[in-house]
């Protein structure tokens, strides 16, 4: 692959790759249900507390 | 076959492996030695030589079945290892952590005096200014900000999942090789050993060590995960695990060269031109990033929800910030390169994702700060969570200030002035100095099974040394930097330039006096941490008022008497 060819490839379909991801893994915890999960794991670190 | 001649064999056995590795680590030494002597330099010879040393030891270590451990333990009255998780390498690593800060300060100090007097010098080339820069740089982020990491790493991850260090013999070469890295790396500089690179000045073969050490240290937090006994990832590790992923390929990455001849300490960038220039700054930007931002925000995730006793403020938000960070920075290098041979849309492209980031990491202060919420008395009475209070808020200011110096208008003014070396210490004294400050009370009484800290009121003091030491240091900077940016781009009436370069450094003067003050009264402030550490692992405590009383009015604590009606 030519420098121009991987340059084209990642201002098309790696930008839009990239974007999508992304856009995915930042919506994701905003999922319906996902606020008890959240919750939770918010306060594990609070479990067990006597070994730091 | 009966059970004597099975315990024969396993002594046996036993025996077999002591001598191998003894003839291990005898090898090594020796190779080491073949180097020291074939070398083409004097630092190279000297490097060997270490590495020599250190073989040895590893092996008088390994052969003498004295118990190190145990002494070592006595002499820093660590705890018998109950069982629960394993913190010696967490003790191993503050106790350098507190080791390294001093010297990475006092070098810091006597740079910046340097500057204000030049005859500090001393006119020998071990203790030129040009030398010791990197020495404070390396000693402030590699070994005390490094030390803190993989101490506070190993510390948050077995908690977090719950499990004990998955490899606790690579977990204990991970830290004594990290400091071999440190050793080679600061001895190198004082010698002239030098890539030339920002933030990555060691040479080939102490890049090739510290790759060998950052694969293992990978190794032990990744098997730590995988044998967790929580189903949930805690976001400190994501945190943490990024920063040893991305510093793995960063310094790899930047680091590709040939050594001129593999018995000497010169090699040559695999990048030429504009090339290396973009590599150099892709990698020193993320090493900002992903050395001294993402994995203190871990810190951050764990230290402030534990000693506010209330979780983070939002969890999602912390997940945002996470991707945000991990999407953004790697692009943002490009601005340390404006005005150059950089193409312009690189140059663009570096300032608008510094900009997108003022962002998240604004969302990330937010999230800190505001797990406060409904607790912000605990500022007024727990001076650790009042430096944790400022690391945030030097951490929002920092991301501010980026982001601004990095848009072009701003940068034509700052670049290559104090402003940026204001910038710099704004994050790394005020973010990542107080907030391993804040994780270190946090983790001593703990590890060492103390009830408290030997002295709260030290704590307070050290606050406000350090507090005081920032503002100095930071608002002499951001006067010289402006007022250097002013001077040099002066013209007269007849198109010539008003000041010439010496009248610059000349009229800095004041500020730098300024600066090396501020200084001093930081590290005057991390003495009193060393005082106070210490005298915690010795098992004191100080009798002293408490930073809050209990306000008491016996007068006005009775009941209303009843008043008949008229």
């Amino acid at each position: 692959m030519s420098y121009d060819e991987v340059r084209h490839f990642a201002d098309s379909w790696g930008l839009i790759v990239m974007v999508a991801m992304f856009l995915i893994f930042v919506a994701w915890p905003f999922r319906k249900g996902a606020r008890r999960h959240h919750d939770e794991a918010a306060n594990m670190i609070f479990k067990d507390d006597e070994h730091g | 076959m009966d059970a004597a001649d099975g315990a024969a064999e396993r002594g046996f056995a036993m025996m077999d492996d002591l001598v191998f590795k003894a003839a291990g680590w005898l090898g090594l030494a020796l190779l080491a030695l073949v180097f020291a002597a074939l070398a083409v330099d004097t630092p190279f010879a000297v490097h060997m030589v270490i590495i020599a040393a250190a073989c040895m030891i590893a092996l008088w270590a390994g052969v003498s079945r004295a118990d190190y451990a145990g002494m070592a333990r006595g002499l820093l009255r660590m705890p018998q290892d109950q069982g629960v998780y394993d913190d010696d390498p967490v003790r191993w690593g503050v106790i350098a952590t507190v080791f390294w800060g001093v010297a990475g300060l006092a070098v810091g100090l006597y740079i910046a005096l340097q500057l204000a007097f030049p005859a500090l010098n001393l006119g020998i080339e071990y203790t030129s200014f040009g030398r010791l820069r990197p020495l404070h740089t390396s000693a402030v982020v590699f070994a005390f900000g490094g030390n803190a990491l993989i101490a506070t790493s190993f510390y948050v991850v077995q908690r977090t999942c719950r499990a004990r260090l998955a490899f606790p013999t690579a977990a204990r070469f991970v830290f004594w090789g990290y400091q071999l890295f440190l050793v080679l790396a600061a001895t190198g500089y004082v010698m002239g050993v030098t890539e030339a690179r920002e933030y990555a000045e060691p040479e080939w073969y102490v890049d090739l060590w510290l790759t060998i050490v950052w694969v293992v240290y990978f190794v032990v937090f990744v098997g730590t995960i995988v044998k967790r006994r929580e189903p949930h990832i805690y976001v400190a590790n994501w945190f943490y695990l990024s920063f040893i992923v991305t510093i793995a390929m960063l310094h790899i990455v930047n680091n590709l060269s040939i050594p001129a001849t593999i018995f000497g300490s010169k090699s040559y960038s695999a990048f030429a031109g504009v090339q290396d220039a973009l590599t150099q700054w892709w990698y020193g930007h993320n090493a900002v990033a992903f050395f001294l931002t993402v994995p203190f925000l871990a810190m951050m995730y764990y230290f402030v929800p534990k000693q506010a006793e209330r979780p983070i403020y939002s969890y999602r938000l912390s997940i945002l910030h996470f991707w945000s960070l991990i999407f953004l920075y790697i692009w943002a290098g490009p601005h340390h390169l404006h005005y150059t041979a950089l193409p312009d849309w690189a140059q663009t492209l570096g300032m608008v994702f510094s900009v997108i980031l003022w962002m998240p990491s604004w969302g990330g202060m937010i999230n800190g700060l505001m797990t406060l919420n409904g607790a912000w008395d605990k500022i007024r009475t727990d001076p650790i969570i009042r430096m944790m209070v400022v690391a945030l808020a030097f951490y929002g200011m920092a991301t501010f200030e980026g982001p601004m110096l990095s848009v072009k208008a701003f940068n034509s003014l700052s670049h290559y002035t104090e402003w940026t070396i204001a910038h710099v210490h704004a994050g790394a004294l005020g973010w990542n100095g107080m907030i391993t400050f804040a994780a270190v009370y946090y983790l001593v009484p703990r590890l060492w099974g103390r009830p408290r800290l030997y002295s709260l009121r030290m704590v307070n003091w050290h606050f406000w040394l350090a507090t005081l030491g920032i503002v100095f240091y930071a608002a002499s900077m951001w006067v010289a930097g402006i007022m250097q940016g002013l001077m040099w781009r002066e013209y007269g009436a007849d198109g010539y330039l008003v000041y010439s370069f010496a009248e610059s450094v000349a009229a800095m003067h004041p500020m730098y006096l300024i600066r090396a003050a501020g200084g001093a009264m930081y590290l005057a402030g991390f003495l009193l941490l060393v005082f106070n550490v210490w005298a915690t692992l010795a098992g004191k405590v100080r009798e002293e008022k408490p930073m809050t009383e209990t306000p008491y009015n016996a007068a006005a604590d009775r009941p209303l008497a009843s008043v008949p009606a008229e």
